[in-house]
């Protein structure tokens, strides 16, 4: 179905960045706009979601050119469902910004670029073309470049040399990725090139293909042998920085992977293999690390590396169960991790520093927030009723039935590690005394001096995200039905064909 | 820089400059051409104008931060692809006057794509090139 | 002529791995933008070189007949150098940068201890 309306929400950000450029020494202006913005995104995420999820798949054809070959625009469930989770942790960090974020940052213009890279993101999330999703993957990156470096710490810089070399030299791989796709087949438009793929003869060219997709996408999500640059770079931003980071930008890696590999390469024997043995080394590294840091987003970092492998298995396993259970994984991660980005930033607000040794007793002065904390924390670890642990069931179910006992033992590992982390973060931050520091200054308390509020502001994302974390828990039969389906759209690519060539085209 | 010749012939060839660099803006669309080498033009004009009067007097001539000019410049060009949703064609469809105008010729939605690029290559270059200057100064 | 490309290929993805691989921040930049040029020129030998005309019919005719040159690889190459130029730009801005931070091009040098973290 035709629909010319489903560009919206990438437009909406490109308008508010704009009409921030022209405030561009005016902060609270600026504040302003961003959050305006974001909200006008998320109403038109819900409007998109809603309509996608009642009538089917949506697509634009960028003036009139029919597919395959103008750029297409694509809106399926899986789409317009990233979309809808971007729009929520877009609009929560924007909140977030107003007072998480210094003014000196923003006076270099911290929001124009965070819209942009929203812009981005929504922009990868829709493309129905993979020369697109290649342009749209180099805005997300050029604007999580200046927003990494901005401040100019020295400790942010060093991060960002890693970050920045990583990045390109997975475009790079990308690229080529698509020039030999161009080569082989002739055709760019993700439909067309599934039909042309799958008629193909020499398989194994194939999988050399594939192979540079992995690398390219893998470096950007993280993925085993080449996941360090993100450890080394996500603990030096500004906190609402990092959440958008660890929230969206390596999950918008998965996402690509998730797409190219069910709609372009279906997994083989060997590609499976692949995929499995890389989430399994995966799990297990950004485990390590995670147990043996100190400073609490080190941790997170660790835990993102390690959470990413629980997705990449789903994919490799490639089962509609699997498929499902790496999905609601996905949707839970994303509100997950952009939150707890946010609470470890709101506690160095409360108590000056985020090194797990020199903080402690903050249940007893705020036991509402470590409350709303400690759900989230907990969700992340996955306790029964919560969002973390549904997907683990599918994920488990799938590993049996599959055979796949080194990944289901490696996901125990991690879940195991994730809880043993969590604990330990729970009881040195949370339930310790506070230790004296050793010179005898105490840190400043950056959160007391504000007024409501601001307090407000800090506080009123984080609850935001933790209700709708609750939601995936609690009704996660509802979230587990979206999932389903979408896993359901990717075993059976046809109706995504049918919508963007026409009826006509049987695969 | 002390140069009576050029500075005597950079007032003469701003105007100058100007002028071409509108010329290819406007010849773009069928030739070789268009707002990205127009708006390197201009700006490689008033470049030329702060090397040999300062980058001060430029800006002063500028009347205007050229820094303003980049959302500006966006703003028209994403206008000018967003307006066809508006009478419910697809995003970047092109939409034409039916007679061309004299002098311009056809006038359609692409024309102002390219001003835009135009006015936010203008923007760019100068703002990075003034700032480098006025950093080393 | 596509010989001599395949080889010149072979040669920039080399230097670029073999440079990427160096310790100096500089010729990780370089490495990078020969690592570009390699994937921009793979894409045009990807495409098929033919030497034929532009694809622009004339007003008369209704099918294309002649040969010509596909221009789709040559706006993906367009599109991929702009790219390419903005992110080098910006990293030659970060590298000098970090010179002026910490005064060493070594890549080595770029570890802040964990305890210095806020």
């Amino acid at each position: 179905m035709i629909d010319n309306t489903l560009i919206f929400p990438v437009i909406v950000h490109l308008f508010t960045a704009i009409v921030q450029l022209f405030f561009w020494r005016k902060t609270v202006a600026q504040r302003i706009v961003s959050i305006t913005g974001s909200l006008i995104a998320m109403l038109l995420a819900t409007r998109l979601f809603t309509a996608v999820w009642n009538d089917g798949i949506r697509t634009m054809q960028a003036a009139g050119w029919d597919a395959p070959f103008g750029i297409t625009f694509v809106a399926d469930v899986f789409s317009s469902t990233m979309v809808l989770l971007t729009s929520f942790s877009g609009l929560a960090v924007s909140i977030y910004s107003a007072t998480g974020v210094a003014r000196g940052r923003m006076l270099y213009g911290y929001f124009p670029i965070f819209h942009f890279l929203l812009m981005g993101l929504n922009g990868a999330f829709l493309s129905g073309d993979i020369f697109n999703l290649y342009v749209w993957f180099e805005v997300i990156i050029i604007a999580s470049f200046v927003l990494m470096t901005l401040g100019g710490r020295k400790a942010q810089i060093e991060g960002a040399v890693k970050y920045m070399a990583m990045n390109i030299l997975a475009s790079t791989f990308f690229l080529t990725g698509i020039g030999i796709l161009y080569g082989i087949t002739g055709t760019l438009n993700m439909a067309d090139l599934s039909l042309k793929i799958a008629a193909l003869e020499n398989r194994k060219l194939v999988d050399l293909t594939a192979s540079f997709f992995i690398i390219g996408f893998g470096i950007k999500s993280a993925v085993f042998p080449l996941y360090f640059w993100l450890p080394s770079s996500y603990h030096t931003p500004p906190s609402a920085v990092a959440a958008v980071f660890g929230g969206l930008l390596t999950k918008v890696g998965i996402y690509a992977l998730f797409r190219v590999f069910t709609l372009i390469f279906i997994p083989d024997d060997f590609l499976a293999t692949l995929l499995v043995i890389l989430a399994i080394f995966t799990i297990l590294t950004g485990t390590f690390g995670a147990v043996i840091k100190n400073n609490i987003r080190r941790v997170f970092s660790y835990l993102i590396v390690c959470h990413i492998g629980f997705m990449l298995g789903g994919l490799g396993m490639y089962s509609e169960i699997a498929l499902t259970g790496a999905l609601l994984y996905l949707f839970h991660d994303i509100m997950v991790k952009t939150n707890i980005f946010l609470i470890a930033g709101l506690i160095r607000k409360l108590r000056g520093t985020m090194n797990m040794d020199k903080l402690g007793g903050l249940y007893a002065e705020y036991p509402l927030l470590s409350l709303v904390m400690a759900l989230v924390l907990f969700s992340l670890v996955g306790v029964p009723p919560l969002s973390g642990f549904w997907p683990k069931i599918y994920l488990f179910e799938a590993g049996f039935m599959d055979g796949q006992y080194a990944l289901v033992a490696a996901i125990i590992v991690g879940s195991f590690a994730t809880l043993y982390v969590i604990a330990k973060l729970w009881a040195k931050v949370f339930w310790k005394d506070q230790p004296d520091a050793p010179d005898g200054e105490t840190p400043a308390d950056e959160f007391k001096p504000l007024n409501p509020f601001r307090k407000s502001l800090l506080v009123v994302p984080i609850v935001f995200l933790a209700a709708i974390t609750l939601y995936i828990g609690l009704a996660a039969e509802n979230v587990a039905a979206v999932a389903k389906h979408i896993a359901h759209e990717m075993k059976d690519i046809s109706p995504y064909i049918e919508a963007v060539l026409g009826p006509n085209v049987s695969p | 820089m002390k140069s009576t010749i050029l500075n005597t012939a950079s007032s003469y060839l701003l105007p100058i400059l100007l002028l071409f660099s509108i010329f290819i803006l406007l010849r773009g669309h069928y030739h070789p051409g268009g707002g990205f080498v127009g708006g390197l033009i201009a700006s490689i004009a008033f470049v030329l104008h702060s090397f040999t009067h300062g980058t001060d007097d430029t800006l002063k001539l500028l009347r205007i931060h050229p820094g303003v000019l980049i959302p500006v410049g966006l703003g028209l060009a994403v206008l000018s692809m967003f307006a066809p949703v508006l009478i419910g064609d697809p995003v970047m469809t092109g939409l034409w006057f039916d007679e061309p105008f004299p002098v311009i010729g056809l006038i359609g939605s692409a024309l102002f794509f390219d001003i835009g690029v135009y006015i936010v290559v203008v923007g760019v270059v100068l703002t990075i090139l003034f700032t480098i200057s006025q950093y080393s100064e | 002529m596509e010989l001599l490309l395949v080889i010149l290929l072979g040669v920039l993805y080399a230097a670029g791995i073999f440079m990427l691989l160096r310790r100096s921040m500089v010729k990780l930049l370089i490495g990078l933008i020969l690592l570009g040029n390699g994937a921009n020129l793979m894409i045009f030998l990807a495409g098929g070189i033919t030497r034929g005309k532009p694809p622009v019919i004339d007003d008369a005719a209704k099918l294309f007949t002649d040969i010509y040159a596909d221009p789709i690889p040559q706006a993906l190459i367009l599109t991929a150098i702009v790219i390419s130029f903005g992110l080098q730009a910006f990293a030659i801005v970060l590298l000098k940068r970090v010179y002026v931070l910490i005064n060493s091009d070594d890549l080595d040098d770029l570890n802040t201890p964990e305890e210095e973290d806020i």
